[in-house]
């Protein structure tokens, strides 16, 4: 069978599945709504946590980024993994225990107050807008390249099917798809590397093939090739990195606290049942994670050197059929600057005739090492999978916050609960809608800002949340004004030094040579400090929320989730 | 008050665990994988040089172990202060 064939069934089968469990998943109360009721398993907690987490750009463009960047590569690998022990040890227990539906709960009950609910909720949807425009753009782009619909029609099938499971399963829906979703995205990522793990190395796990020497019998380490052929060329060596060491330890750090400040990921927190199973799912989730994030760099190295032992100096009418099939998607070019008819591929940019986009290196990879069609499929199957995942628990969280945070709590506290799961479902459809409209029409800010959403979580959700936990005095006056200094110095720094805002600046201007990526570190190191030094001259938080604050530190015997 | 000075006991025993995780959460990812890597990766292992393996393996199987180890331990001190969940 041809791969397009291929892809439908896969396709289908898994898209089926997703309904399928929409329907069975179908809810009648709001806590099951936001919360899946708290009663889902650590075990499938953390699965769908790890669904929800690992985006279309955590499957499709990472390794190729890591591919790249080499050394480097570091930054996203340890970044968007270490935020994970900040939210077992820090955040994740106590907010289940607080038990409420969302983070802007958190936030107004502990800072007693309606502005810094609001100041919440303004975060936590403009968090989440940017992330899943990214997300509904990315379901489109799997569609238009396997199976050759347009960019816009995939958009919209993408759309239909969150559409369906979203607004009918809520978090319960969403969770036991991510839960599905899952097995297939891990599935599909493995199975091409185990195979070009074993043909280039001779061992079957990649983690171990990464480390191991080539198979073509020559007993020269993978890396140690990689490294040779970055110096013939001209590249800066593999194994070390070009960004300075404050850069990569700033943009590392803003990637761990901005994790463990999104919103989108919090929230799966509130689903298990106990403070214990948070904890545990939390590890649950890690390890999940941590099978994809630990085989991207494998992959990277592996198709960096496929990609170079392939292409480079080989006569241009000899290159394999896969070179000339993504020839025309526009992600590879090829230009004859020396009309001698073969590829230099080099780090000098006159003299360099391949252009290759970053995306190829997974989506390429099973072609590249020639495996079976079925496999190919499965890569499209699995990036639906990382895409619709996550923009499935973004929208939920756009969703509550305006049906929760702002209708409920805010413009309409009279409504009863059913009342309130009308709103929760218009408010999804209509967060559909919206991402579906920017899936379509792109805005120019989406790359720049999904950095900024890291930065903004860092800067703002972060500091408020700890505080709120392990420092009983930290009051409103401190924590709102800190929020939103963190958040004003992150979004003046992006928007100088990153969209050209203010005067904009260059490289040699940045404030202690950190990149916009990595200012959240900063951003945040204000937000602390100011909200410490506020809190200390400003009176002590009500008798009430400090004892509050007391009683989140202790598990204590498990409580039901109330709305109240 | 005998109630509130375990509680108090209980709370450190829990600050001093997340400060020990924290710190090796610290030490191999921003010491081993990137403030010490130039040094670090004078040793080879294998095939890796040893600091570029903490920054892109070695630093996320340590996050994992980390995890689990507070699980363990939080587990253990919840029992022993009586208060685990039902």
């Amino acid at each position: 069978m041809d791969i397009q064939t291929w892809t439908y069934i896969l396709v289908g089968l898994t898209f089926a599945l997703y309904i399928g469990i929409a329907i069975w998943s179908r809810v009648g109360s709001t806590s099951d709504f936001y919360i899946a009721g708290s009663k889902v398993p650590p075990l499938a907690n953390g699965m769908a946590t790890a669904a929800d987490w690992m985006s279309a750009a955590s499957f499709i463009s990472m390794a190729g980024l890591i591919a790249f960047m080499g050394y480097d590569g570091g930054v996203y690998l340890m970044g968007w993994t270490g935020g994970y022990v900040l939210l077992a040890l820090l955040l994740a227990p106590y907010l289940r225990k607080f038990g409420k539906f969302t983070v802007p709960d958190f936030i107004g009950d502990r800072y007693y107050s309606n502005v810094a609910r609001t100041v919440a909720v303004v975060c936590a949807i403009i968090v989440s807008f940017t992330y899943v425009a990214g997300q509904m753009r990315g379901v489109g782009v799997v569609f238009a390249r396997f199976l050759e619909v347009p960019i816009n029609m995939g958009v919209y099938i993408g759309m239909v099917i969150v559409f369906f499971y979203a607004v009918l399963g809520g978090m319960k829906g969403i969770t036991y798809t991510q839960v599905a979703q899952y097995c297939i995205l891990i599935f599909a990522y493995m199975v091409p590397a185990f195979f070009i793990s074993f043909q280039l190395t001779g061992n079957v796990v990649p983690q171990l093939g990464f480390g191991s020497t080539l198979a073509d019998g020559s007993g020269t380490f993978l890396l140690e090739k990689l490294n040779q052929l970055h110096q013939e060329l001209g590249f800066a060596e593999y194994t070390s990195g070009t960004k300075s060491t404050i850069d990569v330890f700033a943009i590392t750090l803003a990637l761990m606290v901005g994790t463990a400040g999104l919103p989108h990921v919090i929230v799966r927190f509130f689903t298990v049942p106990k403070v214990r199973d948070a904890r545990k799912s939390v590890g649950y989730a890690l390890l999940f994670i941590a099978i994809l994030y630990t085989t991207a760099p494998a992959i990277a190295a592996f198709a960096r050197v496929n990609l170079i032992e392939t292409v480079s100096n080989e006569q241009y009418d000899e290159v394999p059929a896969w070179f000339t099939n993504w020839e025309e998607t526009g992600l590879l070019s090829f230009d004859d600057k020396d009309g001698d008819g073969k590829i230099q591929y080099v780090a000098n940019e006159q003299q360099n005739e391949l252009t290759i986009d970053q995306d190829i290196m997974v989506l390429a990879n099973p072609e590249i090492a020639n495996l079976p069609n079925w496999v190919i499929a499965l890569v499209a199957a699995g990036g639906l999978a990382a895409a619709l995942s996550t923009a499935a628990g973004l929208l939920l969280v756009i969703s509550t916050s305006i049906s929760h945070d702002l209708i409920k709590k805010q413009i309409m506290p009279e409504i009863t609960e059913k009342v309130e799961l009308v709103w929760a479902r218009i408010a999804a459809g209509f967060a559909v809608v919206v991402a579906g409209y920017f899936g379509i029409n792109p805005p120019g800010f989406v790359a720049a800002t999904v950095a900024l959403a890291f930065g903004l979580a860092a800067a703002s959700f972060f500091p408020a949340i700890l505080l709120g936990i392990f420092d009983k005095k930290m009051n409103r006056q401190g924590a709102i004004t800190g929020m939103i200094v963190g958040i004003v110095l992150m979004l003046f720094y992006m928007i100088k030094y990153k969209l050209g805002g203010f005067g904009g600046g260059t490289e040699a201007d940045w404030w202690f040579g950190i990149s916009p990526e990595g200012f959240g570190t900063v951003a945040m190191i204000v937000n602390l400090v100011v909200a410490i030094t506020i809190s200390r001259f400003t009176a002590d938080p009500p008798e009430d929320v400090q004892d509050l604050v007391e009683e989140i530190r202790y598990p204590g015997p498990a409580r039901e989730i109330t709305d109240q | 008050m005998g109630k509130e000075k375990n509680m108090d006991e209980y709370w450190h025993a829990n600050l001093r665990y997340v400060g020990i995780l924290t710190s090796i959460w610290f030490i191999v990812s921003f010491g081993c994988g990137i403030l010490l890597v130039e040094p670090l990766n004078s040793i080879q292992i294998g095939g890796f040089k040893l600091g570029f393996w903490f920054a892109q393996q070695g630093s996320i199987y340590v996050f994992v172990v980390l995890i689990f180890v507070y699980v363990w331990l939080m587990n253990r001190l919840d029992k022993k202060f009586d208060v685990h969940e039902g």
